[in-house]
């Protein structure tokens, strides 16, 4: 690692948005206020599951103050959706209402108290439906269907995907597991509630002002959704309060204020109440899990065949794609030379599920890495020294047809195992505590598209002012997570300035180039990267005219501490403002564009669009934890974990993205869950709804890995959502060290581990879990050869890269 | 019922007319436009929307403004002095604990409630300070060195 040869990347800077985030000068989207501003509220639908027989608004209209009420029938008549092949949703329903919390009406009124008053006012008929509220009842009532398209009764998507003789596998193997696993659903939770400003302009053009994380794909949305030319959609992206993947949907809310504001001809303002946010969701999915792994006897494994049922909720979103992210990434961490995976995923009558923070991949993790532990144990080997052993082979393909390139997988098993004194510890701290590990790995970006497309997953235009500020122009969107400075440092560090030199304008699908959204931890290597490209463009040009200036040659000059000079005679140079204008004097102005998009190398499979990343992070993870035997509470002490991240742009914000990674994760497997009862959630506040405070959220250690991937931009992998992964098997086997029992279910509750504890004391075996699996037959298995261990080539070739 | 209120908000006295039953967090941020106070919740849960009323931290959601009258009223705004950021306000943007910023000015607040009462707390009385305060972002660990290092700076600063 050549660290010296950079001057921005590698530092503890502050954030670029940090100092306004501190004296709270940010202006969130509910922070904003516009002349004649209108308050609007949404409908609800108190069923889970109806028929909408009638709705009269008269009354509400009528209320002083009510500027408009709009209904289903003052929207286009067209179905919407995240994902092309899911367009099953509407702003507010017409017929049929498919959840508690279905939108079914809107207002705007001339503030949010009169605006309530009149959805109270609104008189909807509803016929109740049987609502079908769990994966076994939704099978068991194929003559109730929620949505009538999928890929059977309440069947939104059922995959099989075969790589390889899995039977052939088991039968080699010298010990053979089966073990069903369950994750309960949980939900963001950001701080934040979803607000949406939306003005129409005179001229009939519509701007929107959104807390959401993908600007581009509402702009796309909202040109079907209100049967409009997108070109007069303008689409703003607020600094975001938090995300997690919650603000990645199109939301009713957003649609239903950009109507009433074409009605109304004023901006009208939608900001959600706390409770609505636990409705809107999206969040993860509850999973049941079977899985069943052939071991040698020395911890390497034969192969794995994996069984995944999602509760999905009552729509789509981006549910087709979480239900292959459970079965897509199981196979980069280890050696696994064949695999099968079925997945299914069930509508029901509840929120709909979609991409929270590891989308899809948490519940899989869990349930292999406790699998792991147990078949450890069985086969008498030291649960880290068999992971370490087993390792997937870097620059190889996977059994499934991924490419993974650098792992930096061995550094953080060795850096936890020593940091924590895991050789001290396992197996021998007192009844009580324990002492857990477990490894993952994640994506860093999505290697296609939400549509298809040949286009860029990141643009960026770089524009020198003759001050010397350069304005960064993209599409991406922060959410906290220090994309907005990211570009920044890269840009500086490539053209020698300061950060501070460097404006980057919010996500505003007039001015920026698209940038797909701040999802599948991407912006940094797909920003990244044209961010860099751009800033090399600008480089060359405003270095040729210095070199004309100076009569030398141009690669004789660098670029640093905000001067172009000579290398070696520092004298020899002119500031950097000085230089942009010597180079727009030559080449006029001075901006430029970069592009990203991924190499391309799904696999040549049905399904093989869901997994692939320019590389992948990894992490490794050890909690202690003390475990009352008379509460049966869980309470972790410390944490070690250590994450491959490539290079670590800006160590401080990584850091930040693992801390808050490893508290989100810990959240999920002790107390976190997205529980319903009869439809309507048991626990839609902040105060039921467990999340870890300051008290219970242990002193992390931290440590970074780099292995500089050559797919990254100077080598950068992702940080912020991988570092969750590890952290719920960890403390799952931490659990059953620290009193021997087995909860094989998230979350790890009191409750659950005293039933472990009183199975273990009347004999019985102490697992607490799923004990049934349902009646599902998946399809038959596309049969698909192995690509194991094949040579993965060090850089694929990238679209836009010249 | 619409009644004349007069606030002392960051040292300034503002006079606003509004509904009785607005809470002190929709005056200030509708009728008073200090927007740096966020809300989470409305109902006393998460902290986000804390100001200092009288140097304690006081849930603005659930504070009425009319009772709040010939107090000292001090939000985020009013943290720095001119443009000489708060040791904390300092610490937190160089340590990276605002990521998303959505929880940051109640903690911020919290916390100089705190450093006033306990100039040198122990990583946990911060951490027992700061227990009502959720944040989704950061893992707390960075906001609790934040504090810290706030607190060694002022204590400097004080000798």
């Amino acid at each position: 690692m050549k660290k010296e040869r950079f001057s921005i990347v590698g530092q503890n800077l502050p954030k670029i948005d940090a100092w306004a985030k501190v004296v709270g000068e940010t202006k969130y989207a509910d922070d904003m206020v516009l002349p004649r501003l209108a308050h609007g509220k949404l409908l609800r639908s108190p069923h889970p599951h109806a028929l909408i027989r009638s709705i009269d608004t008269a009354r509400a209209r009528a209320l002083p103050g009510v500027y408009a009420v709009i209904t289903g029938r003052d929207l286009p008549p067209v179905k919407f959706g995240i994902l092309p092949v899911s367009q099953d949703e509407e702003a507010l329903c017409v017929d049929k209402v498919r959840m508690v919390g279905d939108a079914v009406a809107a207002v705007a009124a001339v503030d949010e108290e009169t605006a309530e008053r009149a959805t109270e006012l609104i008189e909807v008929e509803y016929e109740p439906l049987r609502p079908l509220m769990s994966i076994e009842e939704a099978l068991a009532h194929p003559e109730v269907r929620i949505h009538e398209y999928g890929d059977g009764p309440n069947v939104h998507k059922a995959v099989s995907l075969q790589f390889g003789d899995v039977e052939a596998a088991f039968r080699a193997a010298d010990l053979v597991r089966e073990d069903v696993f369950y994750f309960e659903g949980n939900t963001h939770l950001p701080m934040e509630q979803h607000s949406a400003v939306a003005q129409r302009g005179a001229d009939g053009k519509l701007t929107l002002w959104s807390s959401t994380q993908t600007p581009h794909y509402v702009h796309r949305l909202l040109a079907k959704i209100l049967d409009m030319p997108q070109a007069h959609i303008r689409v703003v992206a607020a600094p975001v309060g938090g995300g997690f993947g919650g603000k990645l949907d199109p939301f009713a809310h957003e649609i239903a204020a950009c109507r009433l504001s074409q009605l109304t001809g004023r901006p009208v303002k939608i900001t959600l109440t706390r409770e609505e946010v636990f409705y809107v969701h999206r969040g993860r999915h509850p999973v049941l899990m079977w899985v069943k792994t052939g071991f040698r006897k020395d911890g390497s494994i034969t192969g794995m065949h994996f069984r995944s049922w999602l509760d999905g909720g009552a729509y789509g979103s981006y549910g087709v794609a979480s239900t292959f992210y459970t079965g897509a990434l199981q196979t980069v961490t280890y050696k696994i030379p064949v695999y099968k995976f079925e997945g299914a995923r069930i509508f029901t009558n509840k929120p709909p599920c979609g991409p929270k923070r590891g989308h899809g991949t948490p519940q899989p993790r869990f349930a292999m890495e406790c699998q792991l532990d147990k078949a450890a144990e069985q086969l008498g080997l030291d649960p880290a020294d068999m992971r370490r052993r087993n390792l997937a082979e870097p620059f190889t393909k996977t059994a499934n047809h991924m490419t993974v390139t650098t792992i930096g997988l061995g550094e953080c098993l060795d850096r936890v195992v020593e940091a924590s004194g895991w050789r001290q510890k396992f197996g021998r701290l007192p009844r009580g505590k324990g002492i857990g590990i477990a490894c993952s790995s994640y994506l860093t970006g999505a290697g296609l598209a939400i549509y298809w497309n040949d286009m860029p997953h990141s643009g960026v235009v770089l524009r020198a002012d003759r001050s010397g500020l350069v304005a960064v122009l993209c599409g991406a969107t922060d959410i906290g997570q220090g994309s907005d400075s990211i570009l920044a440092y890269l840009a500086a560090e490539v053209l020698g300035i300061d950060p501070k030199d460097i404006r980057v304008h919010p996500a505003d699908t007039d001015l920026t180039p698209v940038d797909l959204g701040s999802y599948s931890s991407r912006v940094t290597l797909m920003a990244g990267n044209a961010v860099i490209q751009a800033a090399g463009r600008l480089k060359s040009r405003i270095v040729e005219a210095v070199a004309e200036k100076l009569g030398v040659a141009p690669d004789t000059l660098i670029a640093q501490d905000r001067r172009v000079f000579v290398d070696g005679d520092p004298d020899r140079g002119v500031s950097f403002a000085q230089a942009v204008v010597l180079a727009e004097s030559k080449f006029g102005v001075l901006a430029f564009p970069g592009s990203y998009a991924p190499p391309k190398r799904a696999g040549k499979y049905k399904g093989g669009g869901v997994g692939p990343s320019p590389c992948y992070s990894y992490s490794a993870c050890v909690v202690e934890v003390d475990v009352d035997g008379e509460t049966g509470e869980v309470r972790p002490t410390e944490i070690w974990i250590a994450h491959d991240v490539g290079r670590a742009l800006n160590p401080l914000l990584v850091e930040g993205q693992v801390e808050g990674s490893v508290y989100m994760g810990l959240g999920e497997v002790l107390m976190e869950e997205q529980v319903f009862r009869k439809g309507v959630h048991k626990i839609p506040s902040m105060l039921e709804y467990k999340s870890p405070t300051t008290l219970e959220t242990p002193e992390i250690h931290t440590i970074l890995v780099e292995t500089d991937d050559p797919e990254g931009p100077f080598g950068a992998k992702e940080a912020g959502q991988g570092p969750l992964l590890p952290v719920i098997p960890a403390v799952a086997n931490a659990v059953y060290n620290a009193v021997g029992v087995r909860v094989d279910e998230i979350p790890i509750s009191p409750e659950k581990v005293l039933k472990g504890l009183e199975a273990m004391r009347k004999g019985k075996p102490a697992r607490v879990g799923p004990e049934k699996l349902p009646l599902f037959a998946f399809p038959e298995p596309k049969m698909i050869e192995s690509a194991f261990g094949e040579p993965a080539a060090a850089i694929a070739e990238r679209p836009f890269a010249s | 019922m619409r009644t004349r209120l007069t606030l002392m908000v960051n040292g300034e006295e503002r006079e606003v007319i509004a509904p009785v039953h607005k809470t002190l967090l929709e005056v200030l941020r509708e009728d008073l436009n200090l927007t740096g106070t966020k809300h989470g919740c409305e109902l006393g849960e998460c902290g986000t929307c804390t100001v200092l009323i009288d140097g304690e931290p006081a849930l603005s959601c659930l504070a009425l403004p009319i009772e709040c009258q010939g107090r000292a009223i001090k939000t985020v705004e009013g943290m720095a002095e001119g443009s000489q950021l708060h040791p904390l306000q300092q610490a937190f943007a160089e340590l990276g604990a605002a990521q998303c910023g959505y929880c940051t000015p109640g903690i911020l607040l919290t916390a100089e409630a705190l450093l006033e009462d306990n100039p040198t707390p122990t990583r946990d009385e911060v951490r027992y300070a700061l227990a009502g305060n959720l944040c989704r972002c950061t893992g707390y660990t960075k906001i609790l060195d934040a504090v810290e290092l706030a607190a060694l700076r002022m204590k400097g600063a004080h000798r």
